[in-house]
């Protein structure tokens, strides 16, 4: 029963992607991509794209780690309510209405996008880090204490190992919206993938639509894969091992 | 800038776009809800179709709502509704189900096995057993997905506004159009303000449909 239905769903894919392909031949854009000059223009735009997401994330990653790891310090541990509570509403506000504000006070380009997307991403890794590092058991905190272990070396040994899971989802959350806003990005004036996306739909062009919609898609989910490698790297094998 | 002027004098069309972002995020959840939660009851049976639907709709949750939008446009024109409120409802329909499957799923498939099992005990068939059962102490997860899938579709149906579905992004689209401040902040504004209450809102729910007996046993722990 269950074999016919995974042959079943194996036969669906390959339909979709058959249809898929007949879909981009009869719409037009395999001939707009054989187009050098276009295909020239999507390769430019693929690379603002990837740029805008490029220095926002890894300033996003930067600043939400350090945030996550400082308000789980005990020192500041009495605030990480405050930091989850504030954190959760910054991410109920939806990307296009961050977009728009950061446009009103900063003006347009590439810039002010930077910096919106940059703040909707930093949201999630720290609200990881602080959720992964504050669920780690005490018992491993003390048995590392009673080691001998300074604070530095159970942070970068047993704190940060152990949330390692917890913080790569947030990073992976953070890219895949990162991606995503950064196709916004063109209505501020940043150019991206956003720039076919839009224009196509204004024009009624499929073809300059797809050629926009795909390569952003691909991005997303190279970038959902990318970081589900990196926890390959980063999460420890003892840990993995548990896991299953 | 002028907010409250600028929706003082255009009461009429704020209240209007309003009303359109709920009805658009309204009928989509609540058509993603009478489909997911039935999936994902249905897919604790069998845990390798319950991996395949999950990953299906993981990789759904990946796209970026602006491209999903531009990939259903060219299929969805051949019947008609390339642009406008149909394809928006249903890339909503889409982006809900995920987190209201898993929640679902999750939820029954952490019910304990010692209450079904006393549930069957007392010769409980087996609708009667998921309704008086598994439901009510699912039901807390299943709502935490239905509040993730609403404040998600508030966003995305901003976004819908570019493809003439209507609602509140239509203040952003035409203020960022036009380089009219005020517009676009009210537009902002309106949608973050519609996310949070929706967010609180559900949040208040949540509690108020726990069962008593399910809080107190949190109280315990």
């Amino acid at each position: 029963m269950s074999s016919t239905l995974a042959k079943l769903y194996r036969f669906i894919l390959i339909a979709l992607l058959l249809a898929c392909g007949i879909a981009a031949e009869r719409i037009g854009l395999v001939e707009y991509l054989s187009d050098p000059w276009e295909f020239e223009y999507l390769l430019l735009l693929i690379r603002q794209h990837i740029y805008l997401v490029g220095i926002s994330i890894s300033m996003a990653l930067f600043t939400g780690l350090l945030v996550g790891i400082v308000v789980s310090r005990k020192r500041f541990r009495r605030y990480a309510g405050v930091v989850m509570y504030i954190v959760g509403l910054g991410q109920t506000i939806p990307s296009l209405a961050v977009l728009a504000m950061v446009m009103s006070f900063l003006g347009i380009g590439s810039k002010p996008a930077i910096f919106a997307l940059f703040v909707y991403s930093t949201l999630p890794i720290a609200r990881n880090t602080l959720a992964g590092i504050l669920a780690v058991p005490s018992s491993y905190l003390d048995a590392a204490r009673g080691i001998g272990m300074s604070p530095m070396r159970i942070l970068f040994e047993v704190e940060l190992p152990n949330a390692m899971t917890v913080i790569l989802t947030g990073v992976r959350i953070a890219l895949v919206i990162n991606i995503g806003t950064a196709a916004l990005g063109y209505l501020i004036g940043a150019g991206g993938l956003g720039d076919l996306i839009f224009t196509g739909i204004n024009l009624m062009q499929p073809e300059k639509l797809l050629a926009g919609a795909l390569p952003t898609t691909l991005l997303a989910l190279a970038g959902d894969y990318l970081v589900e490698l990196a926890g390959l790297v980063l999460i420890p094998r003892g840990l993995r091992l548990a896991k299953t | 800038m002028d907010i409250f002027g600028f929706i003082s004098s255009n009461l009429e069309q704020t209240l209007f776009l309003t009303w359109e972002h709920i009805w658009l995020v309204g009928l989509s959840l609540f058509i993603a809800t009478i489909t997911g939660i039935p999936i994902g009851i249905a897919i604790t049976k069998n845990k390798r179709i319950a991996a395949k639907i999950l990953g299906s709709a993981n990789i759904m949750m990946t796209i970026p709502s602006i491209a999903l939008f531009g990939l259903m446009l060219p299929i969805l024109a051949v019947f008609g509704f390339g642009l406008g409120k149909v394809p928006a409802v249903i890339a909503l329909v889409l982006y809900s189900e995920l987190p209201i499957i898993r929640n679902t799923y999750v939820a029954i498939n952490n019910v304990d096995p010692a209450l079904v099992d006393a549930g069957r005990g007392m010769g409980l068939p087996k609708w009667k057993l998921l309704k008086e059962v598994e439901i009510p102490l699912a039901i807390p997860v299943i709502l935490a997905g239905l509040r993730t899938a609403a404040v998600m579709n508030i966003g995305i149906a901003a976004i819908a506004a570019y493809i003439g579905a209507g609602g509140l992004g239509v203040f952003i689209q035409q203020g960022i159009a036009r380089s009219y401040e005020e517009m676009i902040l009210t537009g902002a504004l309106s949608v973050s303000m519609l996310a949070i209450v929706v967010d609180a809102g559900m949040a208040m729910l949540e509690r108020a449909v726990t069962s008593s007996g399910v809080k107190l046993e949190r109280k315990n722990l």
